[in-house]
């Protein structure tokens, strides 16, 4: 049986497209494990991040992590973000515009410690580009950057807002192995709100799909995925480029993809 | 002459560096609450900050010049106690000044912080730093034309000065008498040639400082861009 890290039940009046809904969610994250929040944007993905934070209150519930109670309306206990040993990934990657790559490492990191901030540098390919302001970086560069500050402070919990959605596909592609990576190296619980269903699949080992504020289902990714997928056939979704003899030539996510097929099924 | 139009200009410039470098101070806190802070009454806060834009500096004054006389308690209270007099001294034109500049300092400032996301507050609070230094490590820093607008429109709007100053400092030359009143005072006397020197010299010191202001955020919005 896994360990346990964070467990929450957590209420929160919250404003959707269909008016207000009570989000009210339980979850329990294992320790070291990279789990997926999912569900269409609106839910309330980011607000239940946000609440594991402290940046957000909750209406009530509770949140522990390992020995310690982070919040408890009945307790009255609220702590503050500042002493949750967190890191979080904003969806505009709230970088500091006045600090370089070094520097928001530097400003991030708890001790006077040097070697790990090279280290990051080094995992993030950001050597080249300590003294570049986040202004004069590209998106995924940015991003990168985001989730090495977000490492630098060495979390104990690690939560990622969509991190990858403004990028294109093959940026995407790179750094959700990046997100791998360090998710292997550094150890910290992860947490990732999404509404990729690739990306779910290709990253984490266990998924909650929120809808209308509760969690509508739970388990591994390709448990809660597959139940309408599994076909003979193939379906892709994509743009039809050419149609030469039996040969289909379709753009799926920005990759150009040759697929032969018959006359009947054109 | 010269001496006494030297001696003018040097209290104008005196009294607005001090209204500035104090505003300045206490604008900050005062913005950074009207911005982040859910308190509901806030707009009652903000109403009184941007009340100098809308009232005549002349009422301003004379409830001032109210507040400040030996006569009534609040001046009585610092002429017997501290042994201050507020009324027709240079420490009342300076406090007069500083509450009919609140607005523009207050509000620069406050529109600085608005612009900013939220998030990186938020960031840096998930950073394990406090609220002080997420004002001076990040706040601040990416607020810098906001500030220096504040700064600018602060001090070269108490250069200006008119009405606050005419009615609690008395026009008293070498202590309350500032350029802007000598204008006035020159030309009630007829006296075109030296009106002139004071309002050329006010005028091309307002032209400047806005030039500056405007050539300088002009620098930060490029550095922005990049």
């Amino acid at each position: 049986m896994e360990e346990i890290l964070i467990e929450l039940h957590v209420s929160k009046k919250i404003h959707t497209n269909n008016g207000i809904e009570v989000l009210d969610v339980n979850l329990k994250i294992p320790k070291y494990g990279l789990v997926t929040l999912f569900g269409k944007s609106g839910v309330g993905k980011t607000t239940l991040l946000r609440i594991i934070a402290g940046l957000t209150q909750p209406d009530g519930g509770f949140i522990t992590v390992g020995n310690e109670i982070w919040y408890d309306s009945i307790k009255k206990i609220n702590i503050k973000p500042q002493q949750r040993n967190i890191g979080f990934v904003f969806q505009d990657y709230a970088l500091f515009p006045n600090m370089t790559v070094k520097e928001h490492l530097l400003y991030a990191r708890p001790q006077k410690e040097t070697g790990y901030i090279s280290e990051l540098l080094d995992i993030f390919h950001l050597k080249g580009l300590c003294n570049r302001k986040p202004g004069k970086l590209s998106g995924g560069q940015q991003q990168r950057l985001a989730v090495a500050r977000a490492l630098a402070r060495k979390p104990q919990i690690l939560l990622l807002d969509e991190p990858l959605s403004a990028l294109d596909s093959e940026t995407r592609n790179v750094l959700q192995y990046e997100i791998i990576q360090a998710h292997k190296n550094f150890q910290a619980t992860t947490l990732l709100v999404s509404h990729d269903v690739n990306e779910v699949l290709k990253l984490s080992d266990f998924v909650y799909v929120i809808e209308n504020g509760k969690i509508q289902k739970q388990g591994k990714p390709n448990d809660i995925f597959d139940n309408t997928k599994i076909k003979t056939d193939i379906q892709l979704t994509g743009i039809v480029l050419d149609i030469q003899n039996n040969t289909l030539t379709v753009s799926v996510d920005d990759t150009i993809t040759k697929i032969i097929t018959t006359m009947d099924e054109i | 002459m010269n001496e006494v139009f030297f001696q003018t200009f040097w209290i104008s410039i005196k009294l607005a560096s001090l209204t500035t470098i104090i505003l300045f101070c206490i604008s900050i806190p005062i913005a950074y609450f009207l911005t982040y802070s859910t308190f509901r009454l806030k707009v009652v806060l903000q109403a009184f900050v941007s009340m100098p834009l809308v009232l005549p500096p002349s009422v301003l004054g004379f409830y001032l010049l109210l507040a400040f006389s030996p006569n009534y308690w609040f001046g009585s209270f610092i002429d017997q106690y501290l042994g201050i007099r507020l009324a027709f001294s240079f420490l009342g034109i300076l406090i007069g000044s500083i509450i009919f500049n609140l607005p523009f300092m207050v509000n620069s400032i406050q529109n600085g912080f608005s612009n900013l996301p939220l998030s990186l507050k938020d960031a840096s609070y998930t950073l394990g730093k406090s609220r002080m230094t997420t004002i001076f490590r990040v706040l601040l820093p990416n607020i810098k034309p906001a500030l220096l607008t504040g700064v600018c429109l602060t001090f070269a709007h108490t250069i200006g000065e008119f009405g606050v100053i005419l009615m609690i400092g008395g026009n008293i030359p070498g202590k309350t008498r500032v350029a802007a009143l000598a204008v006035y005072d020159e030309v009630q006397a007829l006296n075109f040639d030296m009106a002139n020197k004071y309002a050329i010299f006010l005028f091309l010191f307002s032209f400047v400082v806005l030039l500056f202001i405007y050539s300088v955020n002009r620098e930060f919005l490029k550095w922005k861009k990049f």
